[in-house]
């Protein structure tokens, strides 16, 4: 109130009287609060990280191994074993193995055969599947004519390479950045610099209505609309593919990449603008080679938070995308994401089981991959932002 | 202020009922192909029974036995047989090998596009088809077209079934798209002129479900009640629940031998599965 209303002088004086005035203890508290909870969410994600990596920390150190070599001892032979042997055959805890009558003992050796009779007589039954040879490189399974990549964790061999999954995540955000970054960017700059304010009214909230759209209805417009009709259009074979998902996705993103661009377009000085139109510029030109070359650092953060959000997303890509493990670059074919992975297989991974580690180690690689690309956007938005200031070369 | 406390106290009360040691209270948690006929089973017989509370929850039929070993329920509902590494987990939790009851049947079709001229199939072109090794309509008597294969995500029994009773334990083909559910699995079928895949026989509509043969010689049989329940389909399973022996009494037991009565065998059928065989119901 006061600053609007310069010209009463009772609140000039009670302006001049506030900034004179001692810091109240209450207003210390609520700044040392909100210091407090900037710093608890800072506290929160490394948290976050320090558990999901935990999870996955023994497929880091090598200590898991899916290689089964154990040998089927007869129930009759039971008790020629030692206890400490008999106790490591049947993977118990001294305690349990104290606690546990003979009977129950014998039990279960008869279902310790059952389950190493189950195991096929695959040669590959006796590989470490989960060691990083087998996850990034191809592998020449047995039955299979050539190495290949194949991501098959419910299976007589456990088959976790990650490379169809990286490919796929990679594949969806592609398109739904090609797809999203111009059309966004046109409508930032639409929005901020060439539409007449009354169009600028509606417009805005029109295209940040977007964010409105929960993830899973995208991905079932995706599914059962885009699908039908993008396959009518191009006449690619498979119904669902990265292509599909990534234009989805693309919606997902373009109200967030909007916003920041348009905000970074807006905060532009006008007088930059007006000393373009003064020098005869049209306002088109004054919004291209002016005021965007300006705006870059900011444009270029909405397309890295852009890049952080699809490559995230879950929902979209799970009921859009085909979810097929296949190593290939065409945008036509099916791809499966590291989210929608984590998402569809941890129900029935078992708790602290391989599987479920692995699904952990590809949340970690997610997390790595966001805060790297988040980092890597900080740094040159710092060296563009000093080299529009003029301070270096 | 008030409302809100008072709103507050009801949901603390609404909590301490749903939790205090009822008398009987039984939970079911497992698999998701399970889930749908069991709240059908949970529904009428505490119609029947006022006070029983019976609480249904899916997940999967491994997220079932994983609460049945951390006796978080007390029965476990499965679309596949136990484990032996998970009959060894409940042993050392335990003490006991789990009871098994089978409870209802399911058939598993095999479908295809409305327009797809193929009408039958051999259990061999579908092991072809579902591995990768036939890529084309015209190598199992269809149009010259290229097969798009749909499967379940490999959380569900339904794949695990399938992998073990068609694929014989061998591996999917990495082109097979995989649907999270078998809604949107037919959903993509009746879409797709191209498409094959499996599911539920609960689930049987929006597209065709495909006539199967054991054998070139043998003749080609769609899945009805009556070839499953006399077992001339092929592609069938039991579906099964699971309950720790030492649990397997009084509400539970009452529960569960209701289940595979008549009674119950008739709710199995208005939900789409196949009632057991005459000699496996309680009478």
């Amino acid at each position: 109130m006061a600053i609007t209303n310069p010209g009463s002088k009772m609140n000039d004086s009670w302006v001049g009287i506030q900034r004179g005035q001692r810091v109240r203890p209450w207003a210390w508290l609520v700044e040392k609060g909100i210091f407090l909870v900037s710093l608890s969410a800072i506290l929160m994600i490394f948290l976050i990280f320090v558990f999901v990596a935990r999870e996955a920390l023994p497929i880091f150190l090598g200590q898991v191994s899916t290689a089964s070599g154990q040998k089927v001892i007869p129930v009759a032979d039971m008790e020629k074993l030692t206890p400490a042997e008999l106790q490591a055959y049947l993977g118990l805890t001294p305690r349990q193995y104290a606690e546990m009558d003979t009977d129950t003992k014998r039990t279960l050796m008869e279902v310790k055969i059952e389950e190493l009779k189950g195991i096929s007589k695959d040669p590959d039954t006796a590989l470490n599947t989960v060691a990083w040879r087998q996850m990034i490189f191809g592998h020449q399974w047995s039955g299979y004519p050539a190495p290949v990549y194949i991501w098959q964790p419910v299976s007589e061999v456990q088959k976790y390479n990650i490379i169809p999954l990286l490919l796929g995540s990679l594949k969806a955000t592609l398109v739904a950045l090609l797809f999203s970054v111009p059309l966004s960017l046109g409508a930032a700059i639409y929005v901020s610099q060439l539409a007449n304010p009354r169009v600028r009214e509606w417009l805005k909230p029109m295209i940040e209505l977007l964010a409105g759209i929960p993830s899973v209805v995208l991905g079932f417009f995706g599914l059962i609309v885009l699908a039908t009709v993008l396959q009518k259009v191009f006449g690619y074979q498979s119904r669902l593919n990265a292509f599909v998902a990534g234009i989805a996705l693309g919606l997902a993103i373009i109200p967030g990449v909007f916003s920041i661009a348009e905000d970074a377009l807006t905060s532009v000085p006008r007088t930059y603008t007006q000393a373009a139109l003064a020098l005869g510029s049209s306002r088109w030109q004054a919004a291209w080679q002016i005021v965007l070359p300006a705006a870059i650092p900011g444009v270029f953060a909405a397309v890295v938070l852009g890049f952080g959000r699809a490559i995230g997303e879950t929902m979209v890509v799970l009921m859009a995308s085909g979810n097929a493990s296949i190593v290939s670059w065409n945008i036509f074919d099916s791809a499966r994401t590291m989210t929608a992975t984590i998402a569809a297989e941890m129900a029935e991974a078992v708790v602290g089981g391989t599987h479920y580690r692995i699904l952990f180690m590809l949340g970690t690689l997610l997390f790595v991959v966001t805060f790297v690309a988040n980092l890597a956007g900080d740094l040159v938005i710092h060296r563009l932002k000093r080299r529009l200031e003029g301070k270096s070369a | 202020m008030k409302s809100l406390f008072q709103k507050l106290s009801f949901v603390a009360a609404g909590l301490a009922l749903a939790t205090s040691t009822h008398a009987a209270d039984i939970t079911v948690k497992g698999s998701d192909t399970l889930v749908v006929l069991a709240q059908k089973w949970a529904e009428v017989y505490m119609g029947q029974h006022a006070d029983v509370k019976i609480q249904v929850t899916g997940g999967g039929s491994g997220v079932g036995f994983a609460a049945l070993q951390n006796q978080t329920t007390d029965i476990a509902d499965a679309s596949r047989p136990i484990k032996p590494a998970e009959k060894a987990a409940c042993i050392k939790a335990f003490n006991k090998v789990p009871t098994e009851y089978k409870v209802a049947v399911d058939g598993l079709s095999v479908y295809v596009n409305d327009a797809n001229p193929v009408k039958e199939l051999t259990l061999t072109n579908l092991h072809g088809i579902f591995t990768g090794a036939i890529k084309n309509w015209k190598e199992v008597g269809g149009k010259d077209a290229p097969i798009t294969v749909y499967s379940r995500e490999n959380s569900s029994g339904t794949y695990e079934f399938f992998k073990e009773h068609v694929l014989n334990k061998d591996d999917f083909a990495a082109s097979a798209q995989t649907m999270p559910g078998t809604a949107l699995l037919l959903q993509s079928i009746s879409k797709d002129k191209n498409g094959i895949g499996y599911g539920g026989a609960a689930y049987g509509s929006g597209a065709r479900a495909i006539g199967v043969k054991k054998d070139a010689a043998s003749p080609a049989v769609e899945p009805t009640e009556t070839t499953v329940l006399n077992q001339t389909y092929p592609i069938w399973r039991y579906l099964y629940n699971y309950v720790n022996p030492a649990l397997d009494k009084d509400a539970v037991h009452a529960y569960l031998t209701w289940i595979r009565s008549a009674a119950g065998q008739k709710v199995v059928k208005e939900v789409g599965y196949y009632a057991l065989p005459a000699d496996l119901q309680t009478k």
